[in-house]
This record gives structure tokens, sequence and C-alpha cells, in this order.
């Protein structure tokens, strides 16, 4: 039988097994496990050095809540031999995508934001640019990846499992959002992922762990003031609104601990959760 | 549906004003629980790639059914693309507003909630609900009955679109089995003490028809 060889991006082939467990390449230095923080994530950094991507409908990039877009991508079908990623100055089609880059922005005011257009004007939806500009944004190793859009085609889940476990073995932490139906979706369904659904409080900081997964993590999602195309602004609820706080609370974890994997992030989440108490 | 009951139920519907009281007595079920000004379901129309207002409740309901708009605007455009949920509030903040669909409709709403009519993987339309009371402002719970509500509606609006889908293949343009309409219907028209002779006559011909006659 033959094995498949198989690379993450930009590195050499996998790792099966290890035969020299005092080789140097072994060696990590973390800067973190340590204390958590004790005020949850409102001590850490700004998001500063901190890459985040949002793919969605675009973002307006002179709406003063988002502050600035370092680039703007989209979907190109018009090459005839299929999907790839193009400069964008279309903006933002619906919102939608705005909304969520003023959320990160709110929350992680000196991150980079770049977004890619995978709604709206001519994609059709129909998952595969859906598809190609996560998979661009993977490819681009972004540190964090907020998703606040789902699908409930089972054709793709397959292709979307696989692109989220690619990331997270890159070190790009997928924050995606849960449907609001009670359905499923994906890639919030994975265990590779981030995936957030919504609590009714105001504090934009404030971050619930759910102990009954699949959804991990619960943040402010209702009547939240949002950005808007245009610069207008909205009063939004749900989930796609909830995403956005945990993927700013995650660019602010990495400004303050750069280079920890999706893991750890996941994990000192968890730790600064309201919820979340030490037995003594 | 399988053949047979795609026959049956093409056969069965010589009006569909039953299934489209169907759709409207869930529209006005939420329009009532949400205390909103309107509810309406729009079913997209893949041909033309139009929402079409299939039900409406409220504000609109006297004009606005059989209307259709261009699929990919509005908030309505976004859910149908995205297949997502989307509950805006305090739509005057925001220029970009779909104003001329919603002034088209002769209703400005201050907040919509829309959420998906999703059939297994496949959207439907959208549901919409303009204007909710206040007492739905901020709650998440407004969230699981608009889910509870978009279900309802996505069971009615697809029996009527099968059932429309079964019509025109029995009596629309190209329709290729009209003749077993006129035949149901002859027989149907006989007294059922001369039904017998006809029944034999029929298995006749489905025999000779299955023989390649």
């Amino acid at each position: 039988m033959t094995v498949p060889h198989w690379s993450p991006f930009g590195t050499g082939p996998l790792t099966w097994r290890i035969t020299d467990l005092s080789a140097s390449a072994l060696d990590v230095s973390s800067v973190w496990p340590g204390p958590p923080p004790p005020d949850g994530t409102a001590s850490l950094g700004s998001g500063a050095g901190v890459r985040v991507c949002v793919v969605d409908s675009g973002v307006e990039p002179d709406h003063p809540w988002v502050g600035g877009l370092h680039a703007a991508y989209t979907v190109d079908a018009d090459g005839g031999d299929g999907l790839r990623i193009v400069p964008d100055g279309l903006g933002d089609t619906c919102g939608h995508g705005t909304a969520c880059a003023g959320i990160i922005r709110s929350v992680a005011p000196d991150c980079e934001l770049t977004s890619v257009r995978v709604l709206g004007s001519s994609l059709s939806g129909t998952g595969e640019a859906l598809l190609a500009g996560l998979r661009w944004a993977v490819e681009e190793r972004f540190d964090v990846i907020n998703m606040s859009l789902s699908t409930p085609k089972r054709d793709f889940a397959l292709r979307l499992h696989d692109l989220a476990d690619r990331a997270y073995f890159a070190g790009s932490l997928l924050v995606a959002s849960a449907h609001n139906l009670r359905i499923e979706s994906y890639p919030w369904r994975f265990s590779s992922v981030l995936s957030v659904g919504s609590h009714s409080l105001a504090d934009p900081l404030h971050l619930v762990y759910n102990p009954e997964p699949p959804v991990e993590f619960f943040a402010r999602g209702v009547d939240v003031p949002v950005a808007w195309s245009d610069g207008g602004t909205r009063r939004c609820t749900g989930n796609s609104f909830a995403t956005p706080h945990v993927a700013g609370m995650c660019a602010r974890i990495l400004s303050s601990y750069p280079g920890l994997e999706p893991f750890q992030v996941k994990n000192m989440l968890y730790l600064t959760a309201a919820n979340v108490r030490s037995v003594p | 549906m399988n053949r047979h009951d795609f026959i049956a139920a093409a056969l069965a519907a010589d009006d569909d004003a039953r299934q489209q009281r169907l759709v409207r007595s869930v529209v006005q079920a939420a329009r009532g629980v949400f205390g909103a000004q309107a509810c309406s379901v729009l079913a997209h129309d893949p041909d033309t790639d139009e929402l079409v207002f299939e039900a409406v409740s409220g504000a609109g309901e006297d004009h606005l059914v059989g209307s259709r708009f261009a699929a990919g605007r509005g908030i309505a455009g976004w859910v149908l693309l995205s297949g997502e949920t989307m509950i805006v509030d305090d739509l005057s903040g925001s220029p970009v507003f779909d104003r001329e669909i919603a002034e088209s409709t002769r209703y400005v709403p201050r907040a919509i909630m829309a959420a998906p009519l999703l059939d297994g993987d496949r959207v439907l339309g959208v549901m919409e609900v303009l204007d909710r009371g206040e007492e739905h402002r901020e709650s998440l719970r407004v969230l699981d009955w608009l889910g509870l509500f978009a279900a309802q509606a996505t069971q009615a609006l697809a029996l009527v679109q099968h059932t429309r889908q079964a019509r025109r293949a029995l009596r629309g343009e190209q329709a290729d089995l009209s003749e077993v309409v006129l035949v149901a219907e002859a027989f149907t028209a006989l007294p059922l003490d001369r039904r017998a002779a006809s029944r034999r006559l029929l298995r006749a011909v489905a025999d000779s028809m299955a023989a390649g006659g």
C-alpha cells in the first residue's frame, strides 16, 4: 500500500515518527504558558503586529470604525481557468464584512486588517468562492482568519475540513461563526477551528467557554453597534458579530504572546473565560 | 418526489390556493408572535434570479404578493446568498440600506430580521420580519423563534413549489403528461358503476405501452 505524501504549506514532508529525541529541532521556546492574565484579555496587547484576514462580503476601507485596510482582495472567475485571487476595489457589497472588520478593530485597534471578498457582486455564493478565498487566506498564513460565514452544503464539508486542518497546522487561527439556526454547517463544526456563538451581555470582552461544544465560546452578539458600508452604522444581532469579537481577542493575545500555536491561544481563551474558575 | 408522488401531487393540484393559505398562515403567525408591522416569505426564482413575494402579512399584504426584485439586492439578497440569518436594527443610521426596494414596497422599516428558508442544503427563499415589537428587541430567543417559523415556512414553500412544478409538467408549456390529465379527468367523471371497464381498458393501454407498443 502506498502511503500518500503530504506537505503542509512551505515546509518539508510530514513527519510520521521521531527517531532522535535529542535533536535540536525539537527545542521549542514558548512565551507562554504562564499565569493567565488576571483580567482576561483586557490587559493584553492592542493587536500590533498581528495579521487578521476577514473572509466575507468585502470591507469598506474608509469607514472610520474600520480604521483602514492593509489590502483588499476578491475571488475572480473571469479568467476562465478556475478561481483566482485578485486585488479588489469594490469595497463591501453588503455591509456584513465591514461590520466584522469594525468589531475586530474595536477590540484590537492596532492589528493589520486584510479583506478577501467571497460573496456579493458577480460571486454566486455557491461556496466555491468561499473555499477559494479561505484557501488563499490559509496559504497566506494570516495569524487570525475571521469567518462569519458557513455553508450547509455537505459537498464542501470535506474540502473545508482539509482547509481548517491546514490552517491549524500552519499556525493560523480560523475563528468561525456557528450558524444562527440550529443546523449543521461548516466550517464552525470542526474541532480545528475556534467556533463562536452569541451571549447577550454588552461587554465586548466578556467571553464564555461552552462546556458542551461544538460551539466552543460565546461572545457579544446581541444589539451590537457596527460599521456598515458608506460610513453608516447599524445595530446587529447574531453569531456573525460575536465571532469578530473573539477574532479581536485572539489578535490581542498574539500581540502579547507572538508565535503561540492555535491550541495555545484557544487554551488562553479558555483560561480567561468569565465562567472558568480554578479549583482550590 | 418519486414519479408516483409527482403525478399524485400534480393531479391534486387543480388549485394551489390551499398551499398558499398555508404559507400565509405561517407569516400571519410569525407577525403575531413578534408583534411586527409586517412579515413575508420571499421565494427565489432561479430562472430569473429574483426574489418573489409569496406571502405577506401586515404592511403590503394588499399589493406585494407576486412582485419581484433582483435577488442580489438588499438584506434579503444577502441572506439568500450567504444562507445566514440577519437581524439589523437602526436602519435609518445607514445610507446604504436599500431604500429603493423598501420604498417600492411602500413601507420603509426601522428594523429587519431575515432568515434563510433552508431545505437541506438548498436555500428556497427568505423570511423577513419588519419592525418587531420592542419586547423582542434585545433577545437571543428571537433567533430561535425566527428559526422555528423559517422552518415552517420552508416546508410550506417547498409544498407550493413541488405542486407548481408538477402542475407545469402536466398542464403548462411542454407538458409531458397533459394526456394523463385528460384521462384522469375523464375517468373520475365516470359514474362508479361504469369504472370497471374503463379500468381494464386503461390497464391494457398501460401494458401495451410498457411492452413498447
